[in-house]
């Protein structure tokens, strides 16, 4: 054990319009030793976890879980608005090993880095005809609306083999699940029964008629029960949806205020790097005493690792605000990392790579139609991202 | 160098494949295969990258 004074007890990292991404307080956690101590904003005492090789280390540790249901868990939901899903069978990132792992080996499949690639005419056909509706409705649009969610839920609904015609009800209650500003508790409780209702109906289909897709193998492979099955369906449906739409809608500004790279694909990592969307996502309880960067964690105590204070530790990555797309140092953990790492990471840098080529090339005189620092930034989600994106060309 | 995977523990993030597409592979359920053991020099330092960042620990390297 260290025999420092006690832990250093910080304000839980504060968001607000001005930095909403608090990555100057992060900086200033990462210099005091060990951990620093903090309240969530429901009272809740945690861990701070900010630098890089102690978020690896909390995310691979055997005593440290991810399921909710443990004792002392953070619930960062409660206060910060996300809908609790996780009492749903089948929501494996809430799971620890072994029994996640008996989630995760039935969907690797199709996951793949060769499955993706298959994929990849449908997502650019999908991309192009949301650019399509964009130039016929004019020359303003607001991006995040517009472009960003739509095509990740479009190209989840096609992978699970959700009929073209009930794409637009699937995309419409997905929407309400991730507008935690515009819709109340219970519209999101609302939508997200809705789309159960639906995905077993689908699954019953499916069942009878067994199709080329997702939700037909899965069920092929006998491994999970219709009730499981239809909770991994939610769960790919919401965890790929915003995260996936805050990164296409970061990475058009972030181009556009560099645009000698815009028509490179080599950007996407970096931008998953810089902008760090899912920084509070990947929450943890230990379930023994632990210790990490020589802080003993007590069993029951919260932690929350922050991706995005891990993502620009300077131990990591020289100069970790600026933009460098030739940068050499690949660690990011923009997809978390560990046995949860995440599972869409291989569509969403065949998403991300397409929306950015397609909408530059396409549509080259792209502009903000709004000064950079009118730009409406998430500071009051789990997520970090882009309320709205105006635009004109 | 040599190169070892462990499959039980693979979680098929495909992490090693993206970056050392010559060396790594991943089978018709996801799981990591070798393509070869021994990397050729060029590859060396993505195997290397690929033992980092492999999320479950699941790619061993040995320098010898
Ligand atoms: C840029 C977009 C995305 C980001 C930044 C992101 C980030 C993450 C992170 C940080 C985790 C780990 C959570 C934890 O450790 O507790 C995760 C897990 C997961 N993600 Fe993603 N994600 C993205 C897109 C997607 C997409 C498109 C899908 C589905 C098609 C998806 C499906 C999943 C699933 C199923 C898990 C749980 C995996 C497990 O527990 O084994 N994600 N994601
Ligand atoms: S990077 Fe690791 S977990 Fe991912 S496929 Fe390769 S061996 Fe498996």
């Amino acid at each position: 054990m260290t025999t420092s004074p006690g832990p250093t007890v910080v304000d839980f990292p504060l968001r607000t319009p001005e930095e909403p991404l608090p990555l100057s307080q992060y900086a200033s956690h990462r210099e005091q030793s060990g951990l620093v101590r903090s309240y969530l904003p429901n009272g809740m005492p945690i861990w701070l976890v900010t630098r890089h090789e102690d978020v690896r280390a909390v995310l691979t540790h055997p005593k440290i879980s991810a399921n909710p249901d443990n004792e002392g868990f953070p619930n960062v939901g409660a206060t910060m608005g996300v809908p609790k899903q996780d009492q749903i069978p089948g929501w494996f990132v809430g799971l620890d090993s072994p029994e996640h792992d008996r989630f995760r080996k039935v969907l690797i499949p199709e996951f793949t880095v060769r499955r993706v690639r298959d994929l990849r005419p449908a997502v650019e056909r999908t991309v192009d005809e949301r650019i399509d509706a964009l130039l016929a409705g004019g020359n303003t649009a607001d991006l995040v609306e517009d472009f960003a969610l739509p095509v990740p839920s479009l190209v989840i609904s096609s992978l699970l083999g959700v009929p073209s015609a009930d794409r637009d009800f699937f995309e419409s209650r997905t929407r309400t699940l991730v507008a935690i500003r515009t819709s109340t508790d219970e519209q999101r409780a609302t939508a997200t029964r809705e789309l159960l209702r639906y995905i077993n109906r689908l699954i019953a289909i499916k069942d009878k008629w067994r199709g080329d897709d997702l939700i037909s193998r899965l069920l092929s492979t006998g491994q999970l029960s219709h009730e499981e099955l239809s909770g991994v369906l939610l769960l790919l449906l919401i965890a790929g949806h915003e995260t996936t739409a805050n990164n296409i809608g970061l990475g058009v500004v972030t181009l556009l205020s560099n645009p000698e790279w815009i028509g490179s694909d080599r950007v996407v990592e970096e931008l998953l790097r810089l902008h760090s969307v899912a920084d509070m996502v990947a929450l943890r309880v230990a379930v023994d005493d632990v210790e990490i960067a020589g802080q003993r964690i007590r069993r029951g105590e919260g932690i929350v690792p922050l991706i995005a204070a891990a993502n620009h530790d300077t131990e990591a990555f020289g100069c970790p605000h600026a933009f460098n797309p030739e940068r050499t140092e690949r660690r990011h953990i923009a997809f978390g990392y560990g046995v949860h790492q995440c599972l869409g990471q291989n569509l969403v840098r065949v998403e991300m790579e397409i929306a950015y080529r397609r909408l530059f090339e396409r549509i080259p005189t792209l502009e903000l139609a709004v000064p950079m620092d009118e730009l409406a930034f998430k500071y009051d989600g789990i997520l970090f991202g882009l309320h709205e994106l105006p635009v004109r060309w | 160098m040599r190169v070892t995977v462990d499959r039980d523990q693979c979680v098929g993030a495909g992490q090693c494949v993206l970056n050392a597409p010559d060396v790594f592979d991943q089978d018709d359920d996801g799981v990591v295969v070798l393509v070869t053991d021994e990397p050729g020099v060029q590859d060396r330092d993505a195997v290397r990258a690929a033992g980092d960042l492999c999320p479950s620990r699941s790619v061993t390297v040995h320098e010898d």
